[in-house]
This record gives C-alpha cells, sequence and structure tokens, in this order.
C-alpha cells in the first residue's frame, strides 16, 4: 500500500511535470484519488515537487474541498447560503443527517459518507441545493434528500442522481453536462442572451491591430463586470503597455459572491463567447496563455468545457497562426479551485493559479505589472469577456448606446431569495429597481441585497435608484427579502460567511469580522445594547480602512448598512438594561464552570 | 540620481527618495509609524496593519505604500490612532495574552505599541482560544497563545535563513503557524543561530534557558517609548 501511495503519487506530480506552481492540480488529483491528502502524501508531493511540506501542507489546508484526515467515497455538501435557510435548508439538513446517521462535518463509520455544510454554491435561484461530489442536486426537500441517500445506497454512483430527477433546460441536457441544474434565464437581452454569431468579433479583432482592439473597448466604455468595475481597455492598455515578453489573459469564474450564479450559466450557455472573448484578450495585450479559473463547485461543467476547447484548437480558434493570422498563437487552460471564496480577488486568484495558498497579494505591482508568475496579467470577468467578444463584432458605438449614461451596455443579474421568478435576468444598465421587482414577482419586499453581502442592503425608500455604476453598483447578484425576514439574522448570517471565508491575512479582516458576528448573535440573543450600534460602526469602520484586500475592505457591509437603512429594527432590540447592569454579562454562564467543578449550584438572584 | 520627492505627513513636508516606501520616508524624516509585521531586509509582509495611514483620502498601510510627489498623508489623527488602537485590541483578544509571566514583557513591541497608544484594556470581548504550545526543541520554544501570526518568522527563515522552518496553515480565524515536520520543532532544521528565532515581536518564540537575564523595569521599552529611536532622526 504505501509503496503504491508512493508510484501513484510520483505519477500525479509527473503529470504536471513535478512543477510546484501546478500544486493545486497536484493536490486535488490525490485528494480525488485518496479521499485526502494524508500527511505521508504530503511529504511525497514534497519530494516530487522540491518542495517543504509544509508549503504543501499550507496549501492542503486553505481550501475547503481539501483535507488531510481522508473523508468518505460520497461527500455531500448540502448549501447554507442564506437563501437556502429562507427555502427551509435545515429541515433537508435534518433529513440527511437521519437518513446518514452522522451529523455535519462526519464520515459514516463505513467510509462511505460525509456530510458537510457548503457556503453558496451559484444555485440560490434552485435553492436548496447540495453539491454530491462533482453532482448539483437543487431544489431539494425532505423527501427528495431521503431518496437520494436511499439511492446513494443502492448505487453510490452520484451521477445517476442527475437523470433521476430530469436533467436541466438547455446545455445542462447535453451529453457532457448532464446535470438537472436549470439555467432559469427569465430575461434575454439584446447583448449576451441572444442569439450570437459564432467568433465572428475575433474575425474582426484579427483584422486590426492590438491597439485598435483596445481602442474599440475603450470606446465602448465597457467595465469589468467582476464588481469593481474596472474599465476593461484601460486595464487591458496598462497590460499591453507593460514590459515582458510573456503576459497572461485570465478568466475569473470563481463566482463566489453569495447570490450570483449568472457566470454558470454563461458558461453553460455561452462558452464559446466567452472563450472568444479571452482569445481577443490574449490579442489585444499580446498573451499567448489563459486560463480559466473555475470554481471547484463548477466542477460539472468542466468536461463540456474542456470539449470546446479541444473543439475551437481543431478550428484553429486556438493554437498556432489563429485564423491564419501570422504569429498570433494563444492557448487556453482550465485551473480549478477548491472552495474558497477569496479566490475570487485577483490577486488571489493568480496565488491559487500558482499553485499557492489563496492569499492575496500586495499592491502594487497590480496584475497588469506582475501578475501571475509575475509577468503582466489581465484577470477579467467571465460576462466581461462575453461582452467584449459582441463588442468586436457589433462595434463600440452600439454597445454605448445601450444603457445609461456612464454605464454601458447590459447586466446580467442573478435575482433570487422572496420572489416568484428567480433566474438569471438581463438588463440594460439603468433599469429601476422598482421595474426588476415587478419583473421578478417580488411582493411585499422589505429590501434588497444589492451586489451580495459585500455590497448593499437597500429599504424601499431606494426604490426608484437604477441599476448602473453611479447609482446602485453591482457585481449581479440580487437576493430578495420580505417583510416577514429578520433582517439582523440576516445580517448575521452573512457575517458568518466572511468570517469563514477570511484568508486570515491580515488583523482586522481575521479577527474584526468575528467580532462583529458576536456582537450581532448578541443582539439577537436578546442581549443588545443601545451602544452596540457605535460599536459596530467603529468597528466596521476599523475593518474596512485597515484590511489588505477587497473581502475585508467591504465585509462590514451586512452589519453597516442594516444598521444605515434598517435602523429601526435594530432599535426596537436594543434596550438599555432596566437594572443598569450591562445585558452581556451573563452571570450564570460565568459560574457555569465554577458549579461543574464544585459539583453543586449557586444560588443566583 | 535617486530623484527627490517632496509630500507631506500630518501637514509636515517630508522628503523622501524615488521608490522609497512612505514608512521609509516617515523613517528617514524622524517621525514614527507604528508597525508590528514589517522586518527590515525582507519584503514588506504587511499582515498586521497597524502602519495603516490615509493617503489623498484612502487608507493604505504604510510599509507597502511607495510615495508619489505631492500626497497627503494622515499619520497621528484621531481616526488613524483608532484604527491602530482597534487593530493592536484586536491581537490582544484573538489570542491568550498575559503580559505579567510573559518573558517578553518589556521587550515586546506589541505591549509597546499597546501603551504607546494609549491602551488599558481592550473594549473587545476576548475570544479565548485554545492553543498549543510546543517546547521539543532544545533551545527553543513556541508558544502559539501569543503568535499574532505577523509573517516574521515565516520571512526570516525563508528569506534570510534560506530555510523554510515557519509556514502558515489554515485560514481565516483558524489560520496559524506551522513547523516544517509532520509533528515537532525538533524536527526541523532550526538552529538557535537562526535569524528566525530573533525575530518573533512578541513572547511567541523565544529562547530556552535564558529567561529574565535582564529584569523587568530595565527592558527596552520600559526604558522608552517604541519608536523613540526613529523619532530620534527627526533633527538629524
Ligand atoms: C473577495 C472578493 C471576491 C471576488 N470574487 C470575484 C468573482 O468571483 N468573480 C469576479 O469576476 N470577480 C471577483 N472579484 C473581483 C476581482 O478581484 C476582479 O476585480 C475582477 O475579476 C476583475 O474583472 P473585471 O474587471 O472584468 O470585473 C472579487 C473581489 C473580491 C475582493
Ligand atoms: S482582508 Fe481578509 S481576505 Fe483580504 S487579506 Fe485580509 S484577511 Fe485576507
Ligand atoms: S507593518 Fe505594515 S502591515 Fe504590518
Amino acid at each position: 500500500m504505501a509503496k503504491n501511495l508512493k508510484q501513484i503519487i510520483e505519477n500525479i506530480c509527473a503529470r504536471y511535470q513535478n512543477d510546484r506552481t501546478r500544486m493545486m492540480d497536484i493536490v486535488r488529483a490525490v485528494q480525488e484519488q485518496f479521499g485526502g491528502v494524508s500527511p505521508e502524501a504530503i511529504d511525497l508531493i514534497a519530494q516530487s515537487t522540491d518542495a517543504h511540506r509544509v508549503e504543501v501542507e499550507s496549501v492542503v489546508s486553505f481550501y475547503a474541498f481539501l483535507s488531510q484526515k481522508p473523508k468518505g467515497k460520497v461527500i455531500i455538501r448540502l448549501c447554507n447560503d442564506v437563501v437556502d435557510q429562507m427555502k427551509g435548508v435545515q429541515a433537508v439538513a435534518r433529513a440527511f443527517s437521519e437518513e446518514l446517521g452522522i451529523g455535519f462535518g462526519e464520515t459514516t463509520p463505513d467510509s462511505w459518507y460525509t456530510l458537510e455544510w457548503a457556503p453558496c454554491i451559484g444555485m440560490c435561484d434552485q435553492a436548496p441545493a447540495a453539491l454530491i461530489n462533482d453532482v448539483m442536486v437543487t431544489n431539494l426537500t425532505t423527501d427528495k434528500a431521503k431518496e437520494i441517500v436511499r439511492a446513494l445506497k443502492l448505487n453510490p454512483n452520484p451521477p445517476i442522481l442527475s437523470t433521476r430527477y430530469g436533467l436541466g433546460d438547455g446545455n445542462n441536457a447535453n451529453a457532457l453536462v448532464q446535470s438537472m441544474v436549470q439555467n432559469n434565464v427569465k430575461k434575454t437581452g439584446e447583448v449576451l442572451l441572444c442569439d450570437v454569431p459564432a467568433d465572428a468579433g475575433l474575425r474582426k479583432a484579427i483584422q486590426k491591430t492590438p491597439e485598435e482592439v483596445i481602442a474599440e473597448v475603450e470606446a465602448s466604455k465597457l467595465r469589468g463586470r467582476g464588481g469593481a468595475g474596472f474599465p476593461t481597455g484601460l486595464k487591458w492598455k496598462f497590460t499591453r503597455g507593460s514590459k515582458g515578453p510573456e503576459k497572461f489573459i485570465l478568466c475569473n469564474a470563481d463566482e463566489g459572491e453569495p447570490g450570483t450564479f449568472k457566470d454558470r450559466v454563461l458558461l453553460t450557455e455561452r462558452a464559446h463567447l466567452v472563450f472568444e472573448g479571452m482569445t481577443i484578450g490574449g490579442y489585444a495585450i499580446g498573451a499567448t496563455t489563459g486560463i480559466l479559473y473555475l470554481r471547484g463547485e463548477y466542477a460539472y461543467l468542466r468536461p463540456f468545457l474542456e470539449d470546446i476547447l479541444q473543439k475551437r484548437r481543431a478550428a484553429n480558434l486556438l493554437g498556432n497562426n489563429i485564423l491564419g493570422k501570422d504569429g498570433f498563437h494563444f492557448d487556453i487552460r482550465i485551473q480549478m479551485g477548491a472552495g474558497a471564496y477569496i479566490c475570487g480577488e485577483e490577486t488571489s486568484l493568480i496565488s491559487s493559479c500558482e499553485g499557492l495558498r489563496g492569499d492575496p497579494k500586495n499592491r502594487p505591482p497590480f496584475p497588469p505589472q506582475q501578475g501571475y508568475l509575475r509577468k503582466p496579467t489581465s484577470v477579467n470577468n467571465v460576462e466581461t469577456f462575453a461582452a467584449v467578444a459582441r463588442i468586436l463584432d457589433k462595434g463600440a458605438a452600439w454597445f454605448a448606446a445601450i444603457g445609461s449614461g456612464k454605464s454601458t451596455g447590459t447586466k446580467l443579474l442573478s435575482i433570487s431569495g422572496d420572489c416568484k421568478n428567480p433566474g438569471v435576468y438581463e438588463y440594460p444598465f439603468g433599469v429601476q429597481v422598482r421595474t426588476l421587482l415587478q419583473d421578478v414577482g417580488a411582493e411585499n419586499t422589505q429590501a434588497l441585497l444589492i451586489g451580495g453581502p459585500s455590497g448593499q442592503f437597500i429599504g424601499a425608500e431606494s426604490f426608484d435608484k437604477t441599476i448602473c455604476y453611479d447609482d446602485l453598483a453591482t457585481g449581479g447578484a440580487i437576493v430578495i427579502f420580505n417583510k416577514d425576514r429578520n433582517m439582523i439574522k440576516i445580517a448575521q448570517e452573512y457575517m458568518e460567511f466572511f468570517v469563514e471565508e477570511s484568508c486570515g491575512y491580515c488583523t482586522p479582516c481575521r479577527v474584526g469580522n468575528v467580532l462583529i458576528d458576536k456582537c450581532l448573535q448578541k443582539i439577537l440573543a436578546g442581549q443588545g445594547e443601545p451602544s452596540d450600534i457605535e460599536y459596530l460602526q467603529n468597528l466596521g469602520n476599523t475593518v474596512k480602512k485597515g484590511s489588505r484586500c477587497g473581502l475585508g475592505q467591504t465585509s462590514p457591509n451586512p452589519a453597516l448598512t442594516t444598521i444605515k437603512n434598517f435602523r429601526a429594527v435594530y432599535d426596537a432590540v436594543l434596550k438599555p438594561a432596566q437594572d443598569g447592569m450591562q445585558p452581556t454579562f451573563d452571570l450564570k454562564a460565568a459560574v457555569s464552570d465554577a458549579e461543574a467543578l464544585a459539583g453543586r449550584h449557586s444560588v443566583i438572584h | 540620481m535617486s530623484e527627490t520627492i517632496t509630500f507631506t505627513i500630518d501637514g509636515v513636508e517630508v522628503k523622501g527618495k524615488a521608490g522609497q516606501t512612505i514608512m521609509q520616508a516617515a523613517d528617514g524624516a524622524g517621525i514614527y509609524i507604528p508597525r508590528l509585521c514589517y522586518l527590515e531586509g525582507c519584503e514588506p509582509f504587511a499582515s498586521c496593519r497597524v502602519c495603516t495611514v490615509i493617503v489623498n483620502g484612502r487608507p493604505q498601510a504604510a510599509c507597502t505604500q511607495p510615495i508619489a510627489p505631492g500626497i497627503v498623508v494622515e499619520n497621528n489623527t484621531p481616526e488613524v490612532t483608532q484604527i491602530r488602537k482597534d487593530i493592536i485590541e484586536m491581537m490582544f483578544v484573538e489570542g491568550n495574552h498575559f503580559c505579567p509571566v510573559c518573558d517578553k514583557s518589556g521587550n515586546c513591541e506589541l505591549q509597546a505599541i499597546a501603551y504607546r497608544l494609549g491602551i488599558l484594556v481592550p473594549k473587545f470581548p476576548y475570544l479565548f482560544p485554545v492553543r498549543e504550545l510546543d517546547a521539543s526543541h532544545p533551545y527553543i520554544f513556541i508558544d502559539q497563545n501569543r503568535c499574532i501570526l505577523c509573517g516574521r518568522c515565516v520571512q526570516a527563515s525563508r528569506d534570510i535563513d534560506g530555510k523554510h522552518v515557519f509556514d502558515f496553515v489554515g485560514r481565516g480565524p483558524e489560520k496559524k503557524i506551522r513547523v516544517n515536520a509532520a509533528a515537532r520543532l525538533a524536527d526541523t532544521d532550526l538552529d538557535i543561530t537562526d535569524k528566525a528565532c530573533d525575530v518573533c515581536p512578541v513572547g511567541a518564540i523565544l529562547k530556552k534557558g535564558v529567561g529574565y537575564a535582564v529584569p523587568i523595569g530595565q527592558r527596552l521599552y520600559d526604558k522608552q517609548p517604541i519608536g523613540s529611536d526613529i523619532e530620534a532622526n527627526a533633527n538629524k
């Protein structure tokens, strides 16, 4: 066995040229084969890749999908996102737990099944959902959960589940996807979710010089769709202008912001368009390599995407002298993630592609100066690349005429929560919140979360506002909450997400989010004091201003924006203590340890 | 040839050289910007965030942010000081720091900055984590209770000693220091002469057998506040 382990690991490492920058692929492969990356495996990987064992351990310990302790052959990861909570995931969780006879975080004694929680897996429009190995199961009920476990016990092969419940729409039914996931495209638009001619943008792009391509993108005023909204043309100009013989195009398909799932739909239905956009990007900045960083949760799309890449190579849309253009060489590889929201942050994404922990990097240098392997790199969102391909086909003027003012084009919105028609909507920028609420069939709405938990909660006084960069900016996640929802509870659950997903590198984010979460929990337990508002505001300010990357710079927002826009909800529960005592001090709890030691109860008045 | 760059810190004109960080230029001008993770001779790690300053209205880490002509830097203002105090307090509640019995007391940079910023008692609740202690090595011990995850030992071992005795494992609140061995520090190639043994700003990595060589009351920061050496540059 031990010899076998050595041989297999050496083979896996050799498959990646014993290259430590491919550590993600190596440890993922070992995890898949052995159910874990054991301390012995870590030693062997370190030997083969000429790394220190602690470096390998550091990587393995970072990602939620990797573990040193072996997990079951079938891993059920139930999504515990806020939307899943709203849709009854707790009952589903009990059903899984009872049927398997284990709690969350546990593995059955026969080593077959592991049950775990996972943060948002990108299925909010069909929640509750779970990931069973690489297979998505959606719209879960307690009965369905029990049935799934029984079916797996008869045949522990998760892919059988997809056909059992009927395949999803569009390419979800493709032979290489075979998933029950639904696209739920509820509103098509004129840029992305419409008929798009194959590779028309790329063909036109290579008629131009790279500088002309960049000028076209700049003229379209396209801004990044991943959340930060940086002008794409400018980013490419910087990257092209940086010195260096080798440059890289990275596509950010980490899609981890809770409530976002539009990139999943683009990758399912417009994969060619996304790869076309990457290829145009490669041409524009002068890169020969592109990497699609695909979140681990979307592994079910990988065979389908690999096949499309293969077809594009066969059609000379990738490879050497693309479409006969002399000297234009470009190819794309897929880098799988392994369960880490922070890897959507562009410098963490680069770290992960380099085979490291998903820690963000210090800036400057910025990726266009020094990114992947310290070479000039442009990281762009999936939707950004798709839009670029359309711009090169139809022209900057056409694109710039859509939308409103400085926000040109359309935006894909992932809408979920309390509404009748959750799904993906393509709107021109400038759509009013009120219109959107009508279209999705939302009633009795108390709040919307715009841009996911790193964005903001808004209430009825903002329903006349519009979705665009100058008013309500968003990477695309919109979650709706009706009047029955407890906004403090919702904010607290999102804070828990940030606590889990902080990389832990810097102090304010690593500790501050825990403290904010604790304070909200205290308020929810009925022990809040009026001074907690100021405490949270000050603490939130320190976390936002002190943190090293965008995660901590926005993570206090669930607390801060509910305080700002739903103050009455807080005021209703924050009452000064009648007896003048600090309500946080729980005398009973404080003496409980001593009581246990003494073996008797205290008399407390 | 290095070009001189002029900017201001709290309204005071400061001159630095192109390529310097705000912290380097401030040091040269005798203006102390508090810091914990910064380790001279290594690339800035930028994990502690104690050096946070406001540059043209935007928060930045002084240890990584390059100077530029005309930038307006806020260092010693109520808001910046509040951010720093909060961060220092976070370090105190995140670990288990028992200053009165710690051999580092008086030489501890965390403690010294807390004194300098006027922190008496943290307003945050203590988190009381359960952390490990590794005394396996003949000359060195690691007490993770006092670790503030600055990264100095990781950097010193890797970039100065040319080894890789330490690294981080886990993420978020679970992040911690690990040694390059299946279990214990004794199984690594750490030597007492390694730079990594000398750089811990707190009492997490301590040498055995030399405890209390200097009595409390006569230690480095007992005599003068942290940063005094830098401020002495002011009149040069
Ligand atoms: C914590 C965090 C998570 C992020 N996640 C994503 C993501 O999943 N997808 C994405 O495109 N951008 C994400 N971003 C934004 C990226 O850092 C980066 O700005 C973006 O990929 C650039 O592409 P764009 O210019 O096309 O928007 C994230 C940022 C932060 C701080
Ligand atoms: S802000 Fe959070 S996620 Fe970003 S570097 Fe700091 S600890 Fe890591
Ligand atoms: S000294 Fe700058 S972040 Fe620590």
